[in-house]
C-alpha cells in the first residue's frame, strides 16, 4: 500500500519514556479483528488511554493536551512482541510519521518501514536529552532530516546522525513499497523457485 | 569456508542482494491465519494479482476461534467475519485451508510440524511472531508484518537485511522437575527481551541435542521473547524420525534425496558467530516470572529482585510490579492464584499434557482456580484421549476444551477477569495480554499443575 512520502518533518513530540512498550500495548488483541485497514489510530494505546469503564486515564500522555506531534518519543526496546503490523497502522492512522527510541525490537521497525513510519534509533543519551527538552518545554520541534539521517532539535543547537539502509531510505523518500519492486523481478523469483526444492 | 547453519539455509534462498539493502529471501512454505490475512489480500486485489505459489501458502484458523463448542456457529460477529474472510481468500486462490471443525485445523505453530509441512532447511514465514517455533526442525523460521504477508502472497519472497547470528551454547544436564520452558525463560531472563535483537539464534548443547522435539519447538518458539528475529536447532535423527512418513514431508526417493541434504546441516566446527553466550543446564531451576514482560523471571523460589539489581529504569520496573501488585524482595512461592491456562504454541502439545497429567494424578483441582487445558490441534486432542491422559485430567476435575490459540492472547472469549492472576504455559505476560487488566504469571506445565492442584504458586518438585 502506498504511502505518504518522507523527506523532512519538523513537529512537537509526544514523550513516553517507558521500556519495553510491547504492541500488546500499541493495540490490544481484541481491536486485530478487522478486515480493512480502518480505525487502528483510535485504539493506539487503548487501555492506557482510557479505564474499564471508557473515561480517559488523565495522567496518560495522549489524554494530554499539552503534548502533540507527528513524533512519538520511545523509551528503549519499543514495540517488543507480536508482530501484528495493526501496531505500527495505529501510530501511523494516529498522526505520527515518525517514532524515536535509543532500541527498537526488529518486527516492528520492519512494519513501521513498509508503511512509512521513520523509526529513528538514537543513542541513550540523546534520547534523554530529547525527553528532558520536551519536558522543559513542550513546544520544542525536533527536525528529522532523512535525506542526511540526522535529528536535530534546532532550540539547543544539538544534533545526532542515525542509520538507515539506503534502499529503505529510497522507499521512504519517494513512497515506494517492497512489492512494486518484487514484482519486477519475477522472472529472477521464477527461476530462482525452478531450482528450488521444496 | 566454515559457515553455519543459519548461513546455510539463509544464503540458499537469497534470489538477489541489493547493496546496502536487504537480501530478497525466498520462502518456501507461507502460514497464513485469519488476524494478518485479510489486509494483504486486499492488496492483492488492489493490485490485481493472484497468489503466485498457492501450494506453498497453508491455512489454518486459530487466532480468535472458540474452544467449546467448534460445531456450533461462532458467537462473536467480528471473529466470524474473519473466518469467513479467510475462507473466501484461501478459495478463491486455492490456498490449502484448515478451519474451524476440519480434523486437521489447530494453531498454525502445532498443525505445521505435526504434517510435515515444516521441514529442515526450509524457510517458513507467517504472520505472528512464534514462527520461530519451526526452527526446531533446522529451519530459517520468523514472524512478519501483514506488508510482508502481502510480498509472499504475491511474489513468494520477502526483503530482509541477513540479521547477525548469535549462539547460545547449554551443556550438561537438567535437574528433575525442569523443563524446555525453563531453560527458554532462563535465557530470557539473563538475556532480556531485547537481548538477542537483531540476531538469529542456534541453539546448541547437550541440553537441546537430548531434548525431544516437542520442547526444542518450545524453546524455539520463545527465540522472539529475547528480541531474536528466530531461533533453530540443527536437524538430527531425532527431528528425521519425527517428520518421516507425515503428509506434507517428501518419499521414497525424495525422501533418501531430502536426507542427504538435510544431513549436512550443521555449523561447521570453526565457523564464527557474531556473539557466543553459554550457560550451565544443570544451575536452572523451574522458572516464574513476576513482571509483564517474560525477561522478568526467575527460579520459583527466588525472590523478586529490587529494582536496583535491575538494568531497568525503576520507573518502568515499578510500573510492571504494580501492575502485578507485587512487591521487589517478595517469594513467589505461596502466592494466591486464580486462573490456570495450559496451552498456546509454547506448551499445547502432548508432551505438556503428560507433564501436566503427572502431577495432578491423583490430586485434585483446587476449588479457588478455574483452569483452561486447550490441546493445541486435533492431534494432540486425540492423543490426550489415546493416552488416558482426558481420564486423569476428568477424575481430578478437570476439563479439556477444543484447540485454538485461546486465552494465549484472548481474541476469543477466553479471557482472564480484570486484577485475576493467572498461571500460564504460554509464551506473553504483558499487560492485558490474556484479557483487560489481567496479570499473568508465565511456568512450564509442572508448575502450572502444581498452581492447579494448590491453588497457589507452588514449586512442582515438592508433589514428585
Amino acid at each position: 500500500m502506498a504511502y505518504d512520502k518522507f523527506t523532512i518533518l519538523t513537529s512537537t513530540c509526544v514523550p513516553l519514556p517507558i521500556e519495553n512498550v510491547d504492541t500488546d500495548q500499541i493495540i490490544p488483541a481484541r481491536f486485530l479483528k478487522a478486515i480493512e485497514r480502518k480505525g487502528f489510530g483510535d485504539n493506539l494505546f487503548r487501555d492506557w488511554k482510557f479505564n474499564s469503564d471508557n473515561t480517559p486515564k488523565k495522567d496518560f500522555v495522549l489524554n494530554n493536551p499539552t503534548y502533540k506531534g507527528k513524533i512519538l518519543v520511545g523509551g528503549k526496546n519499543f514495540g517488543s512482541g507480536s508482530s501484528r503490523e495493526h501496531a505500527a497502522w495505529s501510530i501511523y492512522d494516529y498522526g505520527f510519521r515518525c517514532v524515536i527510541s535509543s532500541f527498537f525490537a526488529d518486527i516492528f521497525s520492519a512494519n513501521c518501514l513498509n508503511i512509512g513510519v521513520l523509526p529513528v534509533r538514537v543513542s541513550e543519551e540523546f534520547l534523554n536529552v530529547i525527553f528532558e527538552s520536551i519536558y522543559n518545554n513542550p513546544t520544542v520541534e525536533l527536525f528529522v532530516d532523512l535525506p542526511n539521517q540526522v535529528v536535530r532539535i534546532p532550540e539547543l543547537n544539538l544534533s545526532e546522525s542515525f542509520n538507515i539502509n539506503d534502499y529503505k531510505k529510497n522507499n521512504m523518500l519517494n513512497g515506494y513499497d517492497d512489492i512494486d519492486y518484487l514484482i519486477n523481478m519475477k522472472k529472477s523469483i521464477t527461476d530462482f523457485a525452478n531450482t528450488t526444492p521444496l | 569456508m566454515s559457515t553455519t547453519l543459519f548461513d546455510k539455509v539463509w544464503d540458499s534462498h537469497v534470489v538477489n542482494k541489493i547493496s546496502n539493502g536487504p537480501d530478497v529471501l525466498f520462502i518456501d512454505r507461507h502460514l497464513i491465519h485469519e488476524v494478518t490475512s485479510p489486509v494483504a489480500f486486499i492488496g492483492l486485489k488492489n493490485r490485481g494479482i493472484k497468489v503466485m505459489y498457492p501450494e506453498k501458502t497453508f491455512a489454518t484458523a486459530d487466532h480468535n476461534t472458540p474452544t467449546i463448542n467448534q460445531h456450533l456457529p461462532v458467537l462473536d460477529a467480528l471473529s466470524a467475519n474473519q473466518l469467513k474472510v479467510l475462507e473466501h481468500n484461501s478459495n478463491e486462490h486455492g490456498i490449502l485451508y484448515w478451519g474451524l471443525g476440519h480434523k486437521k485445523n489447530g494453531i498454525v505453530h502445532v498443525v505445521g510440524p505435526e504434517y510435515g509441512i515444516t521441514q529442515p532447511g526450509a524457510t517458513i514465514v507467517c504472520g505472528d511472531s512464534h514462527t520461530s517455533t519451526h526452527g526446531a526442525f533446522g529451519a530459517i523460521a520468523f514472524g512478519i508484518g501483514t506488508s510482508e504477508v502481502e510480498m509472499v502472497l504475491s511474489t513468494q519472497c520477502i526483503m530482509q537485511p541477513k540479521p547477525k547470528k548469535m549462539r547460545i551454547t547449554i551443556n550438561g544436564n537438567l535437574s528433575k522437575g525442569v523443563t524446555p520452558k525453563d531453560v527458554a525463560l532462563y535465557i530470557i531472563s539473563k538475556l532480556s527481551t531485547a537481548g538477542a535483537t537483531g540476531y538469529f539464534v542456534e541453539y546448541s548443547g547437550e541440553v537441546f541435542t537430548k531434548m525431544s522435539m516437542e520442547g526444542r519447538m518450545t524453546v524455539c518458539n520463545l527465540s522472539i521473547e529475547m528480541g531474536a528475529r528466530g531461533g533453530m536447532i540443527a536437524p538430527d535423527n531425532k527431528t528425521f524420525e519425527y517428520i518421516k512418513d507425515r503428509e506434507f514431508t517428501p518419499k521414497a526417493e525424495k525422501w533418501e534425496k531430502a536426507m542427504a541434504y538435510w544431513k549436512t546441516l550443521k555449523t561447521d566446527d570453526s565457523a564464527i558467530f557474531d556473539k557466543e553466550i553459554s550457560f550451565e543446564g544443570g544451575v536452572i531451576t523451574p522458572m516464574i516470572t513476576y513482571g509483564t514482560n517474560p525477561g522478568m523471571g526467575m527460579g520459583i523460589s527466588n525472590e523478586i529482585p529490587k529494582v536496583k539489581d535491575q538494568n531497568s529504569a525503576s520507573a518502568s520496573y515499578f510500573k510492571s510490579l504494580s501492575y502485578m501488585n507485587y512487591n521487589e524482595g517478595e517469594s513467589m512461592l505461596g502466592k494466591k492464584i486464580d486462573f490456570v491456562f495450559l496451552g498456546s504454541c509454547t506448551n499445547g502439545r502432548i508432551e505438556d499434557f503428560r507433564d501436566f497429567a503427572k502431577i495432578i494424578k491423583g490430586r485434585k483441582k483446587a476449588d479457588n482456580v478455574t483452569a483452561w487445558l486447550v490441546p493445541g490441534s486435533h492431534l494432540v486432542e486425540k492423543a490426550i484421549k489415546d493416552e488416558g491422559i482426558l481420564k486423569i485430567l476428568n477424575e481430578s476435575g478437570f476439563e479439556l476444551r477444543e484447540p485454538g490459540c485461546s486465552a494465549c492472547l484472548a481474541m476469543n472469549d477466553d479471557k482472564i477477569p480484570r486484577g485475576k492472576y493467572a498461571v500460564s504455559t504460554s509464551n506473553r505476560n504483558f499487560e492485558g495480554r490474556q484479557g483487560q487488566g489481567s496479570r499473568t504469571i508465565l511456568a512450564s506445565p509442572l508448575v502450572a499443575a502444581a498452581a492447579a492442584v494448590t491453588g497457589i504458586i507452588t514449586d512442582p518438585r515438592t508433589l514428585f
